[in-house]
């Protein structure tokens, strides 16, 4: 065994450069004689362009080009894709209205992007920008989901009526109409699931280069996957057949989803590098990626559950409008459906299911995937309904779970899912010790004494991640298939690179994918390297998000190791003159069973590639690839309890105590997956307590379109975390992991709330709960409670 | 366009700038010591932080003409000799940064809110922290980090 193997806290190899300031972000590669680039954006929310006089910006000093939507249009520059094709009940396909990556003919959100100035120097760009002559025709906007189907209200695209991408469901609703025509009890809520804007704290940049030699391309991007970054580029956008693109993404500075998406601005960047003959660089500020950036959640939410006399969930009824935004981004639309509902029944045996999904077109920024995406707001749902039944029913909220929970496995929902395996109880058990469950109405007690108002909530979170069998996903529509792809490539001298099809943009993969191997050879960490994020080097790549990097990315290395390990054993047993099934690898050596022959790894690996003493028709070389695809989702899941201590007088509310127990399956690096969770709560409790989107609903001005307007979670406002995990192998990958990424930030939006409303006595309060929100509540509750 | 002249991390260096240039540009794109980041535009994040004359500053909203004279110490300019700063260390011992994209000017405010503060409580570790923003870890481990930075400081 090497201390550096599965379950190792081992300090992170990438961290060197990062704390010496030696990272390659996209903004810090300059390539000769690049130019800059900067879009000039709508500060309508819907407009007909007139006309884009570009004439004053082209004279301007260093300006080189100025391009809008015609000159895209012109080159044959297809626009962006949505790559996930729902259907709604009536069986008709979703509305996708055309997004080209320059307007053209109209704009339709505030950010939209209307024309991109390459100048010599950056300030030059923007200075240039101020000279285009842009005819906006002004037009009325929709701002809000729920009035976007309304009669008179703005059409986004003209073509789309009623504003609606789709009309979409899933479960038995006659069933579940049963349910609760027979239900003891329901528990009714309206629940607003806040709009929030991504914010990993590097900004989006791009620069596209062209090679006129090769004729080929070259982009640099922030991207989480940058091989489908390349394959839409090249099939649907039209920049250049994916061998004459090559897309590299390096280290990335957080993405959290919001870098998933194949955006406008590196596009634009792609192109225009052709036209200008020099590299083109653009680095995103701020305030662009308040406009621009995909955003995440806006639903507005219906929801009931049907319960009988014993206490027991019998249906679940959801109604949801989803926000899209004025465009489908890349993969919005699985969003409110498949990773959505398909998690409503949460942890808990719940026989009859239905939720029913409008997606519409509003003029805002586009809404796609935002860590978490469909789980966070499921969780949501279910858990703020469990806890206020629980309420209504005076039952403990622990015990009403319990006695909902899935005990037996695998478990096939009524909405798609099959859980393979999982134990509910245990991570309650163990965050009802943490939480110091027990105490906490004596607590509740001293802090009345003090006049404060303290809570407490829970979130007993399931999710899916890893997806999925790439069948099934595209039996649910996704253009693409959900698998990734491993190379290993053992050098002569015995030393290891791996290529990944996964991305690292904090997870730490050059340093628990190094653990992996390290474990399967005993070899030092240090002679393993991770290569990932370019896709001259790495064969194929699905990319880093949904928390598949674990389970589905480790699983396709995995299986290489599989290969590579066979075949050093059979070069072993050849030269050992032993049977290979006798041959044993520990500590970086390979060695007969109850012999003492052996071989250094090295020395295999060098066998392999002089090739003088092979097996008898082996090829040389050791070096073996692997596409895997996964056997099923993964679900992992956990309990989080959140107490909250409340000041009456502000509304200002202190997370006092917040506990965490997941269930992630195997654990390469706790260290790693502690962070991951870290964080998640962190952006969880920033939904829950700070963060709000907020458009103004007639001009669809983006109110919050700065950090000074937009509340990000500082370290004040966040407590440390107490952790603890309890363990379910996953059995339906080769490495037992579940994922890790996406826990927190679902849990934490549940457990948070729950914890407010249960100190604030109501249902009433809206997310975020910031101290305004909760000071209004109060000032709303009061005279209620004195009459009582 | 006027020439301004600093010494950064030991070295003076000189350069011609606009009266609007940075110093955050002037070290990105004329120094190229891009270990300085940019992640906002409202002196926010605090991704910027560098030192100058000795305290930190958020080098976004300070112009490079301003520098003239002065000495600024950069991310890059941190570890002596090879040797890391104690600060650099306890971030990497207690896996206080994820991208790292908020690393360099997370490491140099808590040195400069260790050099200002000495002893460092939890409660005031996290309202020094202030003005700056990290997307990434819950700043549970860098407030860690910043604690065990500030013992091996002492
Ligand atoms: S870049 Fe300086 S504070 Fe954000
Ligand atoms: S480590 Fe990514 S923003 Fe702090």
């Amino acid at each position: 065994m090497t201390d550096t193997g599965i379950g190792a806290r081992v300090v992170r190899k990438e961290d060197q450069r990062f704390i010496t300031g030696a990272g390659n972000y996209t903004d810090d590669i300059n390539l000769p004689g690049q130019t800059y680039a900067y879009f000039l954006r709508s500060p309508h929310a819907h407009a007909k362009l007139g006309g884009i006089d570009t004439k004053r910006a082209e004279a301007a000093p260093g300006v080189l080009g100025v391009f809008t939507g015609a000159d895209l249009a012109r080159d044959g520059i297809g626009g962006l894709i949505c790559g996930w094709m729902i259907h709604s009940k009536d069986g008709s396909p979703m509305n996708a209205g055309p997004h080209p990556a320059l307007a053209q003919e109209k704009v339709r959100h505030v950010g939209d992007h209307v024309a991109c100035v390459v100048a010599e120097t950056a300030a030059q760009a923007r200075d240039a920008a101020e000279l285009i002559d842009v005819d906006y025709q002004e037009l009325p906007a929709c701002v809000n989901a729920a009035d976007a189907k309304s009669d008179g209200a703005a059409l986004v695209h003209d073509e789309i009526a009623g504003n609606t991408v789709y009309e979409w469901e899933i479960g038995d609703a006659d069933l579940t109409d049963a349910a609760f025509r027979d239900a003891a009890h329901v528990t009714r809520l309206s629940i607003v699931n806040n709009r929030l804007i991504p914010n990993a704290i590097e900004p989006r940049a791009a620069i596209g280069c062209y090679d006129a030699a090769a004729g080929a391309y070259t982009l640099y991007t922030t991207s989480q996957n940058p091989h489908v970054a390349r394959l839409v580029l090249s099939a649907f956008i039209g920049i250049a057949p994916e061998h004459k693109l090559r897309v590299i993404a390096p280290d990335v500075g957080g993405g959290f989803g919001s870098k998933i998406f194949i955006y406008a601005e590196e596009t634009v960047c792609v192109w225009a590098s052709r036209h200008i003959g020099r590299p083109v660089k653009w680095t995103g500020e701020r305030s662009e990626s308040f406009l621009a950036d995909a955003h995440g959640r806006d639903h507005v939410t219906q929801a009931e559950l049907a319960l009988d006399k014993a206490g027991r969930i019998t249906g679940l009824r959801v109604r949801t409008i989803a926000n899209m935004g004025a465009y489908l981004s890349t993969f919005s639309s699985s969003v409110p459906t498949y990773l959505y509902a398909t998690l409503l029944s949460g942890q808990y045996n719940i026989p009859a299911i239905h939720a029913s999904v409008d997606a519409v077109y509003t003029h805002t920024a586009p809404v796609d995937a935002y860590r978490g995406a469909g789980r966070p707001e499921a969780c949501y749902v279910v858990e703020r309904l469990v806890e206020a039944a629980a309420r209504e029913l005076k039952l403990d909220p622990a015990e009403l779970r319990r006695r909902n929970f899935i005990t037996e496995f695998p478990h096939q929902t009524p909405v798609i899912m099959a859980y393979d395996t999982g134990d509910y109880g245990a991570s309650l058990d163990k965050a009802l010790e943490l939480a110091d469950y027990a105490g906490f109405a004596k607590r509740k007690a001293a802090s009345e004494k003090a006049g404060k108002l303290r809570g407490i909530g829970f979130a007993n979170y399931i999710e899916a991640c890893g997806i999925a069998p790439s069948a099934a996903v595209g039996s649910l529509g996704a253009g693409v298939g959900l698998w990734e792809s491993a190379e290993v490539r053992v050098n002569p001298t015995g030393n290891i690179e791996v290529l990944t099809g996964s991305h690292s943009h904090g997870q730490g993969h050059e340093t628990t994918f190094a653990q992996l191997v390290s474990d399967r050879f005993g070899l030092p960490i240090d002679q393993i390297e991770i290569v990932h994020g370019d896709t001259d080097k790495v064969q194929f790549g699905m990319g880093t998000y949904g928390s598949r990097s674990g389970p589905v990315g480790m699983s396709a290395i995995a299986r290489a190791l599989d290969k590579i390990e066979a075949k050093a054993k059979k070069i072993a047993a050849h030269a050992l003159e032993a049977s290979q099934d006798d041959i044993e690898i520990r500590d970086g050596t390979l060695s007969v069973a109850g012999t003492d022959k052996s071989m250094a790894f090295g020395e295999v690996s060098l066998a392999a590639y002089v090739a003088h003493n092979l097996p008898e028709g082996m090829e040389p070389g050791l070096k073996e690839t692997s596409f895997y695809d996964p056997a099923n989702f993964t679900f992992p899941a956990g309990c989080h309890i959140c107490e909250v201590e409340i000041d009456p007088e502000t509304g200002v509310s202190e997370i006092v105590s917040w506990v965490a127990v997941d269930d992630f399956g195997t654990i390469i690096n706790p260290n790693i997956v502690e962070g991951q969770v870290h964080g998640g709560i962190g952006q969880g409790v920033g939904q829950a307590m700070l963060e709000a989107c907020h458009y103004d609903p007639q001009s669809g001005q983006l109110v919050t379109g700065s950090y000074m307007d937009y509340c990000m979670p500082r370290a004040a406002d966040l407590p440390s975390y107490k952790l603890a995990f309890t363990t379910t192998v996953c059995p339906s990958n080769p490495v037992g992991m579940k994922g890790c990424g996406e826990a927190g930030a679902i849990a934490a939006p549940a457990a948070f709330m729950n914890a407010m409303t249960d100190a604030l006595g109501t249902e009433d309060v809206p997310m975020p709960a910031t101290p305004q929100a909760v000071w209004r509540t109060l000032q709303g509750a009061a005279p209620a409670a004195a009459a009582q | 366009m006027p020439t301004v002249s600093m010494t950064v991390n030991g070295k003076s260096v000189s350069g011609n700038v606009e009266g609007r240039t940075l110093l955050v540009e002037f070290l990105r794109r004329n120094l190229r010591l891009t270990g300085t980041h940019v992640g906002c535009d409202t002196s926010q994040c605090g991704a910027c932080v560098v030192h100058l004359d000795g305290k930190a500053v958020k080098a976004c909203t300070t112009l490079a003409l301003q520098c003239e004279g002065g000495d600024v110490v950069t991310i890059e300019g941190l570890a002596a000799n090879g040797e890391l700063h104690p600060m650099q260390q306890a971030f990497r011992d207690n896996h206080a940064l994820q991208c790292g994209f908020c690393t360099p000017g997370m490491v140099m405010a808590a040195v400069d809110l260790v050099n200002r503060n000495g002893k460092l409580d939890e409660a005031t570790i996290r309202a020094e922290l202030e003005g700056n923003l990290c997307r990434c870890t819950g700043y549970h481990n860098i407030v860690k980090a910043i604690a065990a930075g500030a013992k091996a400081m002492s």
